[in-house]
């Protein structure tokens, strides 16, 4: 397809799907050595070899596979399995929500395919503050995705033996790419209330509750705060 | 009393339940009719998510996480080049790391 578009604006194009590709890359080359850790931890766990590169290429969300090993074994417990899966990935129903912007009125099999591929370190990757164009989500999504299945397969090939497969580097690569993307789409005032908002609330949540349901009850809490006393939508956008 | 699963299973509820979170947002929204209050809720989502993932742990990560922050958003509001910041950040927090041996 070379391009889609429809009456609101939202277009798909195949350049959109080369230039998000060419975006993410060098996130997705931090993306291999996290892959790899993943893979090594999995082994580590007892995972066996396919049952690890399933989760990779089928899940393809790093936090919440960390998060799994702890409770395998030759027989998972599904309730808990679920709950921390969800607990972990449910900052990507804000992320999709936002994506919206970006598909609406698109054909139904370009918005899944969009979906399938999508999260927070993509995302952050291609909004570079211009046209919005779907393929570029969809071009980071890939890009990444082959980063992260890459990435595991050599730390399964790697085994156990290279010590604590943790780099220390991620935490930094994921802080690092999130502060640019941040200081890329600051429109001033606009942008003041809503990330405030979401920055006190999102450090006061941490205090308070386990896991990452911090980065949801920010993430709520500054979009509201920019529904309610935001300024008008760019017509730009 | 817990149910359990084979793996393949396990990877497959894991793959489902994610598929799931990554499809709501756009579904819901879909079938919501996009007001100017909803457009500026999406507007400003995007970014606070990022925010409320960076600003806690940058509070919580020591001088090395503020480093790369701070790096990151320096470097962008210069050079406009994304992966030039990143880079930039890590950097800065290897720096800040070796320093303190």
């Amino acid at each position: 397809m070379e391009r889609a578009a429809d009456h609101s604006g939202s277009i798909f194009t195949a350049a959109g799907v080369a230039r998000g590709a060419r975006r993410a890359a060098p996130v997705a080359l931090f993306v291999i050595p996290f892959g790899v850790a993943f893979g090594v931890a999995a082994g580590q766990a007892g995972v066996p070899f396919d049952i690890a590169a399933a989760m990779s290429a089928s899940v393809f969300a790093g936090a919440s596979q960390f998060a799994v090993l702890d409770m395998w074994s030759a027989e998972v417990p599904l309730l808990p399995l679920a709950l921390l899966t969800l607990a972990v990935n449910a900052r990507m129903v804000l992320i999709s929500a936002a994506a919206h912007l970006w598909v609406k009125g698109l054909p139904w099999r370009v918005r899944l395919s969009v979906a399938a591929l999508l999260s927070d370190t993509g995302y952050a990757a291609v909004s570079d503050g211009g046209r919005r164009d779907a393929g570029a989500l969809l071009g980071g999504g890939l890009a990444l995705w082959t980063a992260w299945v890459l990435g595991t397969l050599i730390g399964l090939a790697l085994g156990a033996d290279i010590g604590d497969p943790r780099p220390w580097g991620l935490d930094v690569v994921i802080l690092a790419l999130f502060s640019a993307t941040l200081a890329g789409g600051w429109r001033g005032a606009a942008s003041a209330a809503p990330w405030g908002v979401a920055a006190l609330t999102a450090v006061l949540a941490a205090q308070a509750l386990p896991g990452s349901w911090h980065i949801i009850i920010g993430g709520v809490a500054g979009g509201l705060t920019g529904a309610f006393f935001g300024p008008a939508p760019s017509a730009a956008s | 009393m817990s149910l359990t699963v084979d793996a393949p299973v396990a990877v497959l509820a894991m793959a489902l339940i994610t598929l799931l979170t990554r499809c709501a947002g756009m579904v819901v929204m879909a079938w919501t009719p996009l007001s100017p209050r909803i457009e500026r809720f999406l507007e400003a989502v995007s970014g606070s998510v990022l925010v409320a993932l960076v600003a806690p742990a940058a509070l919580s990560g020591g001088p090395a996480a503020q480093a790369a922050v701070l790096a990151a958003i320096a470097i962008m509001r210069f050079s406009r080049i994304a992966a030039l910041a990143m880079v930039s950040g890590v950097l800065a927090a290897v720096a800040i790391r070796a320093a303190a041996g």
